[in-house]
C-alpha cells in the first residue's frame, strides 16, 4: 500500500507533469531541429513563432466560443488549431520570402543567420505583443479534468490523490500522432526523403535534382505546424502569456541540443530529458521518501536538490555539460 | 552674478515672509499606484478612492480661498522600480505638491530613495505594507496608512489558531512585501506553537507552477498560506495546488484578497480565508456609501486607505497654510491623531474650517486613522472567508 501511494504522489507531481511537459518541449525542439538540419542555423524567432500560432489559436477561439461553436469536453483551441496553423505558415512563408532568401542567396555564414533569426524574433515579439497585449491569457474551456484527485482517493482508497488534466492528456495523445506523422513523412514519402537528402548533403542533393527552394518552403510549412501545436498545447496546459514563450527558447534549444542538432528522435528524447531533470531535481523527495523507506532512514527534511527558483539553471547545466563533453548530442546530430 | 543672488534671496524672503499670497488656487496631488502589473485589479479603485477625497475637498471650497485640487495620475507598474522612480519624476515636474502612493513595497522603497528623499516630496502609501519600510531611512517624508506587515503576521497567526490550524505551508511572491510578510506570518505562528513546514518563494509572471506546487505539497500541512498577488504567480500556485489535489484550504493575506481571485478560481476556493487591513469604524461604512454613489467598489481593498492617504495630504496642507511639503510635513501626524475633533470621510468641509480657525482635528477617516512610530497606521484589519464565491467579512480584528 505505501509503495502504490508512493507510486500515485510520484505520478501526480513528477511523472504526468513531466511527460505533459516533455511532449510540448519535444514538439518545439522537433522545429528547431528541422531548421537546423535543413536550414543550416538556429532559429532563435521559435519560440515566439509558437506565441504567435497560439495567439491565432486564441483569437479564434474566443470567436468560435463567442459563435457558442465548442468541442463538447475537448477545449474549443483544438478547433481553431488548423487555423492557427496555416496563419503561422503564411508568416513564417511571408518572413522567409522577406528576410531569410535574401541570406540564403549571399551564402551567409550560419552566425550570421543566427543574428537574423534574432531580429524576426524581436518583431515578432512585438506584433504578438501588439496584437494580443503582454497579459497573461486563458483560453481553456470544455472538462478540465479526465479524472480529479479526489476523485481517485475515493475510487482506490488510497492517501495520495492523482490528478489527469484534460489538457495534460491531449497533449500526449497530440504529441504522439504529430512525430507518428513527421517520422512517416521524413521517411516514407518522396519529399520527405528529398529533405532528408539535402540534410545530408546539399551539394549531392542538388546535384541529384532536388530543388532547395521547394526543401526549404515545406520544412518551413512543417515547422509552423509544429510550433503552433507546441505552443497550443502549452497554452492550454499552463496558460498563455508572450514573455513565457520566448523564456521557453532556453529548455527547447537545451533539448535539441541535448537530444543532437538535426536529429529529430534525439529532439524527442531531449525535451523528455530536459523536462524530467526539471521536475526531478527540484522535486522535494520527502514525501515519497517517507512511503517507501524504513522508518529509520526517513527524510527529516525535504529531500529537495534544488530550489525550484532553480528551474532554469538545470537546463542551462544540462546545457553546458553536453556541449563540453558530448557537443554531438544523444543522437549524434551536428556538431554546434 | 551678484545681481542675481541678491535677487533670488529677495524673491525667497518674501515668499518666506507673505505665504498667504503664495497659496495657489490648484493645489495638485501626485497619484502613483501600479495601474499595469500584478495587482492592476486594485489600482483604479485605489485611485478613485484617492480622488474622491479630493474632489470633496475642491467642491467644499474651504482649503486656502477656495483652492482647487487635481489629481495626477501615474504608473509604478507594481515591481517595476525604474518605470515607477521616473514617473515619480515625472510627477514631481508638473508641479505635484505630494505623492499619494506607492502602492507595492518594493517601489515604494525606491521611489522613497530615489526621487522623494533628494526631492524633499513627501508621500503617504496607501498600500506599501512591508516591515522593511519602517525601518527605512526617510528623513521623515514617508508616511502609510496601512499597517506593517509586521502586524498583518501577528494577526495572521490569531486566526489561524482561532480556526485550528497546527501547521501550514507558506509560499511567498520573490519581492520586499512577499518575503517580509512571509518571515512575520512565520515568526508569529511558529511563536504561538504552530508548525511552518516549508517556505518556498515563487516568481510572479511564470506560466508554469507546477514545480513548486510539487514541493509545497511534499512538505504537506494543513493549509497553504500563498502571500502572494492575487492577478500573478498567486493565483497559479492556488490553480496548480487544487488541480493536483494538494492542497484545498488557503489562507490569504492582503495581496490576495480582492474579487478576481474567487472569481478566476471558483468554488473549490471556498472556505479559504484571510485578512486585509480595515476596520468597522462607522467612517468605513460612510466611505463605502459615498464610494458606491460614484459607481465604484468602497470595500475593495486599499481604496478607504486611498481615501485617507489624499485626505492627510489636504488637511495638513490647510493646517500649515502651505503646500511646500517641507512646511506641511510636521502636521500630517497632528491632523491625524487626537487631540481634536473627530473627522469622518464626507465631513473634509467642516475640517478645513476647523484648521482655517485654528482648531485641532483629529482625522479618524475611512479607517480609523492613527498614525504611530515613523508615520505608519497602527492598524485594524477584517478577517475575510471565501464563501459562495464572494470575499464576506466574517469578523474585524
Amino acid at each position: 500500500m505505501d509503495f502504490l501511494n508512493a507510486f500515485v504522489a510520484l505520478s501526480n507531481f513528477v511523472l504526468i507533469p513531466g511527460i505533459a511537459y516533455g511532449s510540448q518541449l519535444a514538439l518545439g525542439a522537433l522545429g528547431v531541429t528541422l531548421i537546423y538540419g535543413i536550414l543550416r542555423f538556429s532559429n532563435f524567432a521559435h519560440g515566439d513563432t509558437m506565441a504567435f500560432g497560439t495567439m491565432v489559436v486564441i483569437l479564434f477561439t474566443w470567436l468560435f466560443q463567442s459563435w457558442g461553436i465548442s468541442a463538447g469536453p475537448l477545449p474549443t483551441a483544438l478547433l481553431a488549431l488548423p487555423i492557427g496553423i496555416v496563419a503561422t505558415m503564411a508568416l513564417v512563408l511571408v518572413t522567409d520570402k522577406a528576410v531569410f532568401k535574401f541570406y540564403r542567396e549571399q551564402k551567409a555564414k550560419p552566425v550570421v543567420f543566427v543574428m537574423v533569426s534574432l531580429g524576426v524574433m524581436f518583431m515578432m515579439n512585438g506584433l504578438v505583443r501588439f496584437i494580443i497585449g503582454p497579459g497573461d491569457q486563458r483560453f481553456g474551456d470544455g472538462e478540465r479534468f479526465i479524472i480529479k484527485a479526489g476523485t481517485f482517493k475515493k475510487m482506490t482508497g488510497l492517501d495520495e490523490g492523482l490528478a489527469i488534466k484534460t489538457s495534460q492528456g491531449i497533449t500526449v495523445v497530440t504529441a504522439i500522432i504529430v512525430v507518428a506523422l513527421l517520422f512517416w513523412f521524413l521517411n516514407k514519402t518522396r519529399t520527405g526523403k528529398s529533405m532528408r537528402a539535402y540534410s545530408d548533403n546539399e551539394d549531392l542533393a542538388l546535384l541529384s535534382g532536388i530543388n532547395p527552394e521547394r526543401v526549404v518552403m515545406i520544412t518551413w510549412l512543417i515547422v509552423a505546424a509544429l510550433a503552433t501545436i507546441a505552443g497550443t498545447l502549452y497554452g492550454l496546459d499552463k496558460s498563455f502569456k508572450p514573455f513565457t514563450y520566448f523564456q521557453l527558447l532556453l529548455p527547447i534549444f537545451a533539448a535539441a541540443i541535448v537530444g543532437g542538432l538535426g536529429s529529430p528522435l534525439g529532439a524527442i528524447a531531449g525535451g523528455f530529458v530536459i523536462a524530467m531533470s526539471e521536475v526531478m531535481i527540484t522535486y522535494a523527495w520527502k514525501k515519497v521518501g517517507g512511503y517507501i523507506l524504513p522508518e529509520s532512514l526517513e527524510p527529516e527534511g525535504l529531500a529537495q536538490l534544488l530550489s525550484t527558483d532553480y528551474k532554469f539553471a538545470v537546463s542551462f547545466a544540462i546545457l553546458v555539460v553536453v556541449l563540453l563533453f558530448k557537443p554531438t548530442g544523444i543522437f549524434k546530430g551536428k556538431a554546434v | 552674478m551678484k545681481k542675481l543672488l541678491t535677487a533670488t534671496a529677495a524673491i525667497a524672503l518674501s515668499a518666506g515672509t507673505a505665504f498667504a499670497e503664495g497659496q495657489p488656487k490648484e493645489v495638485k496631488l501626485g497619484i502613483l499606484f501600479g495601474f499595469t502589473g500584478p495587482i492592476e485589479s486594485l489600482a483604479p479603485t485605489m485611485a478613485s478612492g484617492a480622488e474622491l477625497a479630493m474632489s470633496e475637498v475642491s467642491e467644499s471650497g474651504k482649503l486656502f480661498d477656495g483652492a482647487t485640487v487635481t489629481p495626477l495620475r501615474a504608473d509604478t507598474g507594481c515591481i517595476d522600480n525604474g518605470l515607477a522612480t521616473a514617473n515619480a519624476e515625472k510627477l514631481i515636474a508638473e508641479g505635484a505638491s505630494g505623492i499619494v502612493g506607492g502602492d507595492c513595497s518594493g517601489v515604494t522603497g525606491a521611489i522613497l530613495q530615489n526621487v522623494a528623499i533628494p526631492n524633499g516630496m513627501v508621500m503617504i502609501s496607501p498600500s506599501a505594507s512591508s516591515p522593511g519600510l519602517t525601518s527605512m531611512e526617510d528623513n521623515g517624508l514617508f508616511f502609510r496608512t496601512t499597517p506593517s506587515d509586521a502586524r498583518q503576521g501577528e494577526i495572521m497567526a490569531s486566526i489561524l489558531a482561532d480556526r485550528g490550524v497546527d501547521s501550514i505551508a507558506i509560499t511567498y511572491t520573490n519581492n520586499d512585501y512577499g518575503k517580509g510578510l512571509a518571515d512575520s506570518i512565520q515568526s508569529s505562528f511558529e511563536a504561538a506553537g504552530g508548525e511552518v513546514t516549508i517556505v518556498t518563494a515563487h516568481e510572479d509572471g511564470k506560466g508554469d507552477y507546477s514545480a513548486e506546487v510539487a514541493a509545497l505539497a511534499s512538505a504537506g500541512g494543513d493549509i497553504l498560506v500563498v502571500a502572494g498577488y492575487l492577478d500573478q504567480g498567486g493565483l497559479g500556485i492556488i490553480q496548480g495546488a487544487l488541480d493536483t489535489g494538494a492542497f484545498d484550504t488557503f489562507g490569504l493575506p492582503d495581496g490576495m484578497i480582492g474579487d478576481s481571485l474567487p472569481t478566476n478560481v471558483g468554488s473549490d476556493l471556498n472556505g479559504s480565508f484571510g485578512q486585509i487591513a480595515g476596520s468597522d469604524s462607522e467612517g468605513a461604512e460612510i466611505f463605502a456609501g459615498k464610494a458606491s454613489e460614484l459607481g465604484f467598489d468602497g470595500t475593495s481593498a486599499y481604496s478607504p486607505e486611498s481615501y485617507d492617504a489624499a485626505a492627510l495630504f489636504l488637511l495638513a496642507m490647510q493646517a500649515s497654510g502651505s503646500v511646500d511639503p517641507k512646511d506641511y510635513v510636521s502636521k500630517i501626524t497632528e491632523v491625524a491623531n487626537a487631540p481634536g475633533e473627530k473627522i469622518n470621510p464626507g465631513e473634509l468641509g467642516k475640517a478645513l474650517e476647523i484648521l482655517a480657525n485654528g482648531g485641532e482635528i483629529d482625522y479618524e477617516g475611512a479607517t480609523g486613522v492613527n498614525l504611530i512610530g515613523p508615520g505608519e497606521s497602527a492598524g485594524s484589519f477584517r478577517e475575510i472567508e471565501v464563501q459562495d464565491g464572494k470575499n464576506v467579512t466574517v469578523k474585524f480584528r
